[in-house]
């Protein structure tokens, strides 16, 4: 066991970690973080996707030794310190972007880096960028209604299309 | 995943030290081998990560105008940065994964590895890119050498790849739904004196290059040309659930002549 | 207007808050102080006998505490199976034993044979493989066809055969039905496979067992839609507690789609250890155990003829299914091929005579049980792909075909023993032909066409059988459970309620909807209403969330709870005001008077009943709170008509969905946003079965689909926008809210829709392709495009041994795959 130390959601956490740790299970485990999930076992699902030194990744394939001293922010670290939520996280809301909520946390983030790169993201823009995502629930088009809301375009109100 | 030692090397030298431990094994952006560890089927002593060696990454063009690519370079960063000096292997790199995947993933990591379905095993061996390690150079042509093989020895890790850029060239690739791999996937490049294509995806033996349509489009550069073809053998085509040899086969042409179509 | 509150509005949903800011509760974020690790050692083989197992070395394993073998659990009983069938001669459903570890024999690959309970999950999963176990390899049995012949090797040896029921519906009509296509002016065949499917929530079970000795009483937390029933099922059945000294919570449960409905081993052997060991037990599944151990769904094959006289109605329909069990009855199994499946094939047509058999046979696969439809979509799939075959035979329009034959008076009572109490069909296909522009079509086809693309349109209508009942009747058919439901409100003194509710949300907003009833009935803001479900210690009782009840009958036991709390409120209300109860009127939040301007406010009268200074004690007690169980006398049936617009690329075989529109109609509505976020991801695990989801096995019963790099689901970019719309409304005649089911409408009406589109498609390039088999992959349509075999493969079990091919091209000209 080693002693890993980053800053998680702009404050310095440390926790234990062997070699295997993954990054996803010393949040969970070690911080006790359990807002990023896990879905697959494969990289496919995206529910774990936190943001390492300002970019996505799987946090279920990246080993949490190896990335010691970085910054992570997680889900838990999106809304602001007053509870109030992104504008990515209210179009959800406000679009019905989440059912059960399981994949939400990883949509959520992969979506907050996409307008980061591309504040105005066309419909395919929207979808192709999400393809490391799955979501079971919704069939995507409120998630993408929600995404393009959230980059301030005209979007059709939730059901009255 | 079975425990193991990790080290965390910031040179190639202390990387290359680091191998020498006993059953030692490099980790490139791990997108591939952690999963693959996950499910028991890999295991090491000792994991080599190269994600903190910096010499290792990065783009830039040498005296010869060859692009050079550090074997630590993700794919996201060969996305955005080869985009104006070879866009071809730039979109590859963007197609390939999600962004996710891509902000992790290495070109290092994929020659090293040469799945049978990856993507850049078709750029470098249509390149015949010069893949570069601590000790040696070596052509793609004699790199690849079958599912999951390559000429890399023991503790020999992917440094540089170096690719002479092609007139026009173009990746086509048609992906297997769930993996998101290719299902097959051709990469076609013109150059002055030759045009080479390689395919990925489709083979049981890894990538390889489609001689007779290298042959056919080194006199005649088009879709046509392609299209008078028959399709590759379909005998030592991948066959499993998602499309037997003769799809793959098939897939193969109509994939190569989409790819000479974008070129021109 | 749109509504801003109450019944109809869409208001935004309350769990949405935590599930975004990532403090949702689910169950792997439970850890228990003390906590141990299970994993179980799965069989790699798909049959085969174990001659020994040796645990020893696994024991002396660093953190290990202790190795369980199916002979620890000698004294437990099996896995209960919820629904007896009887067979055709009278006889009942073959019904093996499911023990929690396997005993004996391994029947599936997955099958647990050990489990390691370790100080870690790594540590358990090291000892694992420490486990030596020899296994005794046997023949597999997968082909359904090949597994009904005598002789075939058993999956059970104690059972009679592979058999487990041969079911017919209705038995009585079978010879008038057998005469009547004899007789008929033009008969369609086809012979289909509906694709063995693998759920997928995307969070993966998990369980936590735990046990406190100073009361006795066992816990366990777990991925379930249906806490009360596994508190039942495992109690009564498997463990021997009784239910009041057993609690089951599922806390926040991320999907479930029917595959958490059952009750697993894995439960039962968490609450198990933890009481065996004192400690609580912990399990997680991976996503690739999940592949091996989590119910699959569907898995038919079907030959379905439906015959027609000279002006085209429909005279008589026939079908024959094989159903795959797999290699146990999951809780639900049995029900799902017969009553959820025979009883829909009338589907919207007006068809007289109609006789259903079903074959259920027992494989050397995981157990196979309800998803999303369960039943209703392999209904609909043969149903709406045979009258889409027939009309392209006679040459005449799809849609005028099926208009000519809907039923168009109700209630109608059909030759397969269920009653529609109403509904609506050319009213749906009206609205759904205005949502797709048909006039269109043929110019956006020669727009593809100028592109190389061959583009077509597929239409279909669909009906469905939801929130399941009556008890009295289901008990008849074999359930061996009631299928009521249950709801307690209770108001607190100071007006604010609290809902217990035994129907359990797995992502349908319930948190957010059924507030919006109870507020609307009274007056009050929906934040006076709070919702607890899902903790068996806290809700009195409940039947679960499946099969598109929650809301018929959760919602409408809700209603009449309510409805008692207003009932006894009105009472208070009278004493206070001095009138009569039968003048009382509740609006807004306020009792009055009729004829008078008195009023009480609801939350004076609420405090009253905790606060009895000024109450009528000789007449009522104090408090309020009320409980209802609701008993449905009927089903609900949603219908609809759907639209897919496909362009297929003839180079590749690759289907694109270009459009893709909805008219459904669910009597009323409560919460639209919810309602149409249901369709939307019903219409993608229904356009993923058809264009891409498959569970595959070989012959060998090794499981190729192991995973998600194999087991393709559907993507942001593999849809565009749903055009969905749910405005035709026939209102449910027998709830009080007048609702019908809608959480598996999109799964149930979209496949059919997608493969109509893609053999007209085909058709337009002049490939005459009478059917192609699900998931309708670019190598199996560019095959059919080519008159070839696709990668049988790609099937499932029963649908590709060449036993079963043979016998399918033999009697099926139409299906050239």
């Amino acid at each position: 066991m080693t002693k890993v130390t980053m800053i998680v959601n702009g404050k310095s956490r440390s926790a234990e970690a062997e070699g295997r740790t993954l990054l996803v299970d010393w949040l969970r485990e070690g911080l006790r973080l359990t807002g990023t999930h896990v879905g697959c076992d494969t990289t496919q699902c995206g529910a774990c996707i936190v943001h390492l030194n300002g970019e996505p990744v799987k946090a279920c394939s990246v080993l949490a030794q190896e990335v010691d001293g970085a910054e992570v922010t997680t889900i838990e670290g999106i809304a602001g310190a007053d509870g109030t939520l992104s504008a990515v996280q209210q179009a959800f809301q406000d679009y019905h972007g989440l059912q059960c909520g399981f994949c939400t946390p990883g949509m959520v983030m992969a979506a907050t880096s996409l307008l980061r790169e591309n504040p105005r993201p066309s419909e395919a823009e929207v979808r192709h960028y999400l393809e490391g995502n799955i979501c079971r629930c919704t069939g995507y088009h409120n998630i993408v209604k929600a995404v393009m809301a959230a980059s301030g375009q005209d979007v059709p109100a939730v059901a009255a299309e | 995943m079975y425990d193991f030692e990790l080290v965390k090397p910031a040179s190639l030298q202390e990387a290359i030290e680091a191998m020498q431990a006993e059953d030692a094994q490099a980790l490139g952006g791990g997108q591939t081998l952690l999963p693959t560890m996950k499910a028991r089927l890999a295991m090491a002593d000792t994991l080599v990560a190269l994600s903190a060696i910096e010499e290792i990454k990065g783009i830039c063009t040498d005296d010869d105008g060859r692009l050079c690519i550090g074997g630590g370079t993700t794919h996201a960063m060969v996305q955005r940065d080869c985009a104006e000096s070879f866009p071809a292997l730039a979109s590859l790199a963007g197609r390939i994964g999600d962004p996710a995947v891509r902000n992790r993933g290495t070109i290092g990591g994929s020659l090293a590895n040469n799945d049978p379905s990856a993507c850049y095993p078709a750029a470098a061996l249509a390149c015949n890119a010069t893949i570069v390690t601590q000790n040696r150079e070596i052509a793609a042509d004699d790199y690849f050498l079958g599912m999951f093989t390559t000429a890399l020895e023991e503790r020999e890790i992917v440094t540089e790849v170096r690719f002479p850029v092609p007139e026009a060239a173009h990746y086509e690739k048609f992906i297997q739904p769930a993996s998101r791999f290719p299902l097959v996937a051709v990469f076609v490049a013109k150059y002055s004196d030759a045009v080479r294509v390689a395919v990925t995806g489709a083979s049981s033996d890894g990538v390889f290059r489609w001689n007779e349509a290298e042959a056919a489009l080194s006199g005649n550069f088009s879709e046509d040309a392609v299209k008078g073809l028959s399709a590759p053998d379909a005998d030592g085509m991948i066959s499993d659930l998602h499309g037997d040899g003769a799809y793959r086969a098939h897939l193969v042409k109509v994939m190569c002549a989409r790819a000479v179509k974008a070129c021109a | 207007m749109p509504k801003d509150t109450g019944i109809g509005a869409s208001p935004k949903r309350r769990e949405d808050v935590r599930f975004l800011t990532g403090k949702g509760r689910y169950t792997d974020d439970i850890n228990l102080a003390g906590q141990a690790h299970v994993v179980f050692l799965r069989s790699d083989v798909a049959h085969g006998r174990i001659t020994s197992i040796d645990t020893g070395a696994a024991e002396a394993m660093e953190g290990v505490i202790r190795v369980f073998t199916g002979e620890d659990f000698a004294e437990v009983g099996g896995i209960p199976c919820g629904w007896q069938i009887t067979s055709i001669d009278g006889s009942v459903m073959q019904e093996p034993k499911h023990p929690v570890l396997a005993h004996g024999k391994v029947r599936h690959v997955g099958d647990p044979i050990a489990a390691v309970v370790a100080e870690t999950r790594d540590q358990a999963k090291d000892a694992c493989e420490a486990i030596e176990v020899e296994i005794e390899s046997l023949p597999a049995v997968i082909d359904m066809k090949a597994a009904v012949k005598p002789g075939a090797p058993k999956v059970h040896d104690e059972l009679a055969g592979n058999l487990c029921y041969d079911w017919g519906l209705v038995q009585e009509n079978k010879e008038a039905v057998d005469r009547a296509i004899s007789a008929a002016a033009h008969v369609t065949t086809l012979e289909l496979v509906n694709n063995r499917l693998i759920a997928n929530p995307m969070e993966p079970r998990v369980a936590v067992g735990d046990y406190t000795s100073h009361d006795d009483h066992s816990t366990l937390y777990t991925t379930s839609q249906n806490p009360h029933v596994i508190r039942l099922l495992m109690g009564a059945f498997v463990l021997g507690i009784p239910e009041h000294k057993l609690r089951v919570v599922a806390p926040d449960v991320g999907g479930g789609f029917g595959t958490k409905i059952f009750h697993y081993a894995e439960e039962a052997f968490c609450t198990f250890a933890a009481k065996a060991l004192e400690r609580p037990v912990k399990w997680t599944s991976s996503r690739s155990e999940a592949f091996m151990s989590d119910a699959h769904g569907r898995d038919h094959v079907t030959k379905i003829e439906l015959a027609l006289d000279a002006e085209h109605n429909f005279t008589a329909l026939r079908t024959e299914t094989y159903a795959n069990m797999g290699a146990y009855l999951s809780t639900f199994a049995p029900s799902v091929p017969t009553w959820l499946h025979g009883t829909l094939m009338a589907g919207n047509y007006k068809t007289p005579l109609i006789y259903v058999n079903v074959k259920a046979v027992f494989t050397n696969t995981v157990p196979v049980d309800a998803y999303r439809g369960a039943g209703r979509p392999e209904a609909t799939f043969q149903l709406e792909r045979v009258v889409d075959k027939a009309a392209r035979e006679l040459g005449v329009d799809p849609v005028e075909l099926r208009r000519k034959n809907f039923i168009t008076e109700f209630p109608y009572a059909t030759p397969v023993a269920v009653e529609y109490d109403t509904g609506d069909y050319h009213a749906t296909m009206d609205k759904l032909l205005e949502l797709i522009d048909r006039d269109g079509f043929p110019a956006r086809r020669a727009g593809s066409e100028a592109r190389g693309k061959l583009r077509g349109l597929g239409i279909n209508s669909y009906i469905e059988a939801c929130g399941i009942a009556p008890s009295h009747l289901v008990g008849q058919l074999g359930a061996r459970a009631g299928l009521y439901e249950s709801a307690t409100v209770r108001v607190n003194a100071t007006g604010g309620l609290v809902v217990m509710t035994g129907s359990h949300s797995h992502g349908q907003g319930h948190e957010t909807s059924f507030p919006q009833v109870v507020a609307d009935m009274i007056g009050i803001p929906e934040d006076q209403v709070e919702i607890v479900h899902g903790d068996t210690d806290k809700v009195p009782m409940g039947m679960g969330t499946y099969g598109s009840r929650s809301l018929a009958v959760g919602g409408s036991a809700i209603y009449r709870a309510t409805e008692k709390v207003i009932a006894k409120a009105k009472k208070i209300a009278a004493h206070i005001m001095e009138a009569s109860d039968e003048d009382i009127e509740l609006k807004d939040g306020k009792f009055t008077v009729a004829g008078t301007d008195k009023s009480v406010a609801w939350g004076d009268v609420t405090l009253a009943a905790y606060v009895p200074h000024n109450y009528p004690l000789e007449d009522i007690e104090p408090g309020l709170e009320e409980t209802a169980f609701y008993d449905p006398n009927n089903f609900t049936y949603p219908s609809g008509a759907y639209a897919c617009e496909v362009e297929v690329d003839p180079e590749t075989g690759k289907v694109e969905v270009l459009a893709f529109a909805a008219a459904d109609d669910f009597g009323n509505v409560v919460n639209p946003m919810i309602v149409e976020g249901q369709v939307h991801g019903g219409l993608a695990q229904g356009i993923g079965q058809a264009l891409l989801e498959s569970c595959a096995y070989d012959a060998d019963g090794q499981l190729l689909s192991a995973s998600y790099m194999d087991y393709a689901m559907p993507r942001a970019h593999d849809f565009p926008m749903f055009a969905v719309d749910s405005s035709c409304r026939t209102p449910c005649t027998h709830n009080p809210l007048g609702v019908k089911g809608c959480g598996e409408a999109g799964a149930i009406g979209s496949p059919p829709s997608v493969v109509n589109a893609v053999i007209d498609a085909l058709a337009s390039g002049g490939h005459d392709v009478g059917h192609i088999d699900m998931p309708l992959t670019p190598a199996r349509v560019w095959h059919a495009m080519h008159g070839g075999t696709p990668n049988q493969r790609a099937a499932q079990p029963a649908a590709h041994s060449e036993e079963t091919t043979h016998d399918r091209s033999v009697a099926g000209a139409a299906t050239n795959v």
